[in-house]
C-alpha cells in the first residue's frame, strides 16, 4: 500500500535490523563502572537522572562490547526510567552497537567531502581486503567495518574512526597497511594528527 | 588581521593553561566579573556578535531573552555537536585551543546568571572530549572554574556531555532533549529555551565558535569588535575550506574577506589544474553559488544577498569532475540517515527523494522523475518542526535549478555522464 500515487510502499520499504533477538547474560556493572556511573549522575540535578542514559550505556559498551536487553533492563533500574525510555536511546544513537563487533571497529566517513577525495574507494578497498560489506565483521572476529555519515575533519578526508580514535587523509592505497599495522600493534599503529596534541 | 581565536594552534603548547594565561587568556572573564551581568549583555549585544552555529541570531539578544523573572535555575549549553558536512571549526578551537571555550563560557554564564554549563559534545568527538576534560579539571585546580571564581563569588561548574551519533542534536531544542536522555528530536517553537529550555528551565545555547569571540569583546570591548568587520557582521569568523582545493583547512579572517580570496587565496584554489564548477559557502544544507558569484564578502549578509547562506561557513568546493546528480544523491544519503523521524514530510520524504535520485545516477530514470523530485522537496520545506526539511531538500532543489541538464543527460543516456575516477566504480555500502 502507497501513501504516494507514484511511490512504491511495499513490505521491503522499511526493514528494521534493531530487533533485539535474545535477552543476552545477567548484566550489571563492575566495581569500577559502578563507581563511575555514580560520579557521573551528579552532573545532573537529582530528578534528571534520566540524563546520564548516554553516559550509563557507553559504560556498558566498554565493559561487554555491545548493548544488550539485560543491559538495557539494569540500566533502566539504575537511572530509575522505563526499559523502554533506555532502549530509545539505544536505537535512536548510532554509536551504540546490539550485536558483538571486531577488536577494531572502523568507520568510514561518507559524505561530500570525504567522497569527494576517495572515501567510496576506501571503503571498497577495507570490503575487499576483509571480504565483508558494510555493517558486517570479518570472520576472525578482528574488524568490524561501517560506513558513517560526516565526521567533521573534512580537510583531512577521507577520515576513518578506528574505535574511537582517527586515522585521517586514508587514501584507498594506504588500506592494506592500516590493516597490517592494527593487527600487529594495535591502535599505536594510528597516525592521526590529533595524536600530537593528546597523549 | 592576525588571528584572534586561532593564533596559537599551531604552537605544541597552545591548548596549555599556562601558555593561555600568558598570551592574555582570562583577561576577558576578569573584565566581565568588574562590571554587572547586564552589562556584559549590553556589549555582547553592541559588538554585535551574531551565533557562528549557522543561523547568524544576535547573541547579545538570545542571552537577554533568558528569563530571569521565573526564579528557576539557569543553564547555558555549548553545541559542540558540529556534524554540518563541510564543517571542522569548532574541532579546532576545541582540540587546541580549548580555555578559549572555557572562558567564554563561564562570561555567558555569569551574563545569564548560570550556575552549571554542559558542554554538548558530538560523540565522535573522543579525542576532543579528552583535551576538553584535561581542560576543565584545570580550569577547576586553577580557580577559573568551580566556586568563587577569582574571588568575585560567582560559582560556576561545567559538566562535558557525549552524544552517540546523532547531526539532529545540532538543532537547539533537540540538543536540549538529548541531554535530558531522550531522543535528538526537536520541540515546537515557542516556547523557546530562553524561556523553556532545560529541564524546563531558562537555558541559552550557544555554538562553540560563538563563546570563544566572547572573551575577545570583552577583553578589547564591543566597538573594536564590530570595526573587525562590516556593519553587522563584525569580528573574526572561521572559514572550514574543504573538497577539491590545494590547501583544505580552517582558515580565520573578517568577514570583509571575499569568497574568491578564501578559496582561491587561503585555500590555493582547485587542485590538479582542474577548473571550478560550483561551490557549497556554508555547510551541505545551503544553496550551491556558480563560479561567477564567488566575488562577494563571506559573510552572513554578503552570502544572503548573493541566494545562498553562510551557515556553518562549511565551504566545500567542486571541480568539473563532479557529477551534481551524484553529488545530490550523496546528500541526500546523508538527510535519509539523520532525519530524526519526528515529522513526516521529513521522514518519508528524504527516503523518497533519495530513492529517486538513486534510480537517475544509475540510468534507471525516467524525465517525470525530474518533477516528482520538485515535488516532493515542495511538501517537506517548510513544513516540517525544525530547519532540517528544507536543509534536506537544498541539495536537489540546488542541484535541479543550475545542473539540470546533467539529470536530463543521466535519463537519456541511461548512466551516469560523469563518473569520477575519485569514486567507487560499483556502489558501496549496505545500503
Amino acid at each position: 500500500m502507497s501513501f504516494h500515487p507514484r511511490m512504491a510502499y511495499d513490505a521491503t520499504f522499511h526493514r528494521s535490523s534493531r530487533v533485539l533477538t535474545e535477552t543476552g547474560d545477567p548484566f550489571a556493572y563492575s566495581e569500577d563502572n559502578l563507581a563511575r556511573f555514580n560520579q557521573v549522575v551528579t552532573r545532573y540535578p537529582p530528578d534528571r537522572r534520566r540524563s546520564a542514559v548516554l553516559p550509563a550505556l557507553y559504560l556498558v559498551q566498554e565493559q561487554q562490547g555491545y548493548i544488550t536487553a539485560a543491559a538495557i533492563w539494569y540500566v533502566a533500574g539504575l537511572l530509575g526510567i522505563t526499559p523502554a525510555d533506555v532502549e530509545e536511546a539505544v536505537f535512536y544513537y548510532t554509536m551504540f552497537h546490539t550485536r558483538p563487533v571486531g577488536t577494531y571497529v572502523l568507520r568510514v566517513c561518507r559524505t561530500l567531502s570525504c567522497a569527494l577525495n576517495g572515501a567510496e574507494r576506501v571503503t571498497q578497498e577495507i570490503c575487499a581486503a576483509l571480504d565483508i560489506k558494510a555493517g558486517e565483521t570479518d570472520r576472525s572476529g578482528t574488524f568490524t567495518l561501517f560506513e558513517v555519515e560526516c565526521l567533521g575533519a573534512c580537510d583531512r578526508a577521507p577520515v576513518v574512526m578506528v574505535n574511537d580514535a582517527w586515522q585521517e587523509v586514508q587514501r584507498p592505497e594506504d588500506v592494506g597497511q592500516l590493516l597490517a599495522e592494527l593487527k600487529t600493534r594495535g591502535e599505536d599503529a594510528l597516525t592521526g594528527c590529533h595524536h600530537r596534541v593528546v597523549k | 588581521m592576525n588571528p584572534l581565536l586561532t593564533p596559537y594552534v599551531r604552537d605544541p603548547d597552545g591548548a596549555t593553561f599556562d601558555f593561555y594565561l600568558q598570551h592574555g587568556g582570562y583577561d576577558g572573564l576578569k573584565a566581565a566579573l568588574a562590571i554587572t551581568p547586564d552589562q556584559v549583555i549590553e556589549m555582547v549585544k553592541a559588538s554585535g556578535l551574531r551565533g557562528r552555529g549557522g543561523a547568524g541570531f544576535p547573541t547579545g539578544m538570545k542571552w537577554q531573552f533568558v528569563d530571569r523573572k521565573s526564579g528557576a535555575p539557569r543553564y547555558l549549553t555549548c553545541n559542540a555537536d558540529e556534524s554540518e558536512p563541510g564543517t571542522f571549526k569548532d574541532h579546532l578551537l576545541m582540540e587546541r585551543n580549548p580555555f578559549l571555550l572555557l572562558e567564554g563560557c563561564a562570561i555567558a554564564c555569569y551574563a545569564i546568571g548560570a550556575k552549571v554549563a554542559y558542554i554538548y559534545i558530538r560523540g565522535e568527538f573522543f579525542h576532543v572530549q579528552r583535551v576538553l576534560e584535561a581542560a576543565v579539571a584545570e580550569a577547576y585546580a586553577r580557580g577559573v572554574l568551580g566556586a568563587n571564581i577569582l574571588g568575585s563569588g560567582f560559582d560556576c561548574d561545567m559538566y562535558i556531555h557525549r552524544g552517540a551519533g546523532a547531526y539532529e542534536a545540532g538543532e537547539e531544542t533537540a540538543l536540549l532533549e538529548s541531554l535530558e536522555g531522550k531522543r535528538a528530536q526537536p520541540r515546537n517553537k515557542p516556547p523557546f529555551p530562553a524561556v523553556i529550555g532545560l529541564y524546563g528551565c531558562p537555558t541559552a545555547v550557544n555554538n562553540v565558535e560563538t563563546l570563544a569571540n566572547v572573551p575577545l569583546i570583552l577583553k578589547h570591548g564591543a566597538e573594536w569588535y564590530a570595526a573587525l568587520g562590516p556593519e553587522k557582521n563584525g569580528g573574526p569568523k572561521l572559514y572550514c575550506i574543504s573538497g577539491h582545493v590545494k590547501r583544505p583547512g580552517v582558515y580565520e579572517a573578517p568577514m570583509t574577506i571575499t569568497l574568491r580570496e578564501l578559496i582561491e587565496g587561503r585555500a590555493g584554489g582547485v587542485r590538479d589544474g582542474r577548473t571550478l564548477k560550483a561551490v557549497i559557502p556554508g555547510g551541505s544544507s545551503v544553496p550551491m553559488l556558480l563560479p561567477d558569484q564567488l566575488d562577494i564578502p563571506a559573510s552572513f549578509d554578503g552570502v544572503q544577498k548573493a541566494g545562498s547562506l553562510l551557515g556553518s561557513a562549511g565551504i566545500i568546493v567542486l571541480d568539473d569532475t563532479t557529477c551534481m546528480v551524484w553529488l545530490a544523491e550523496n546528500l541526500l544519503h546523508f538527510y535519509r540517515h539523520e532525519s530524526c523521524g519526528k515529522c513526516t514530510p521529513c521522514r518519508e520524504g528524504t527516503d523518497w527523494l533519495h530513492r529517486i535520485l538513486v534510480k537517475i545516477e544509475r540510468g534507471a530514470g525516467q524525465l517525470a522523475d525530474l518533477d516528482l523530485l520538485s515535488s516532493i522537496a515542495g511538501n517537506i520545506a517548510g513544513k516540517t518542526l525544525c530547519a532540517f526539511g528544507d536543509a534536506a531538500v537544498t541539495p536537489v532543489v540546488t542541484t535541479l535549478g543550475h545542473f539540470r541538464h546533467e539529470y536530463e543527460a543521466h535519463v537519456r543516456e541511461g548512466r551516469c555522464t560523469l563518473p569520477a575516477p575519485w569514486r567507487a566504480q560499483h556502489p558501496v555500502g549496505a545500503h
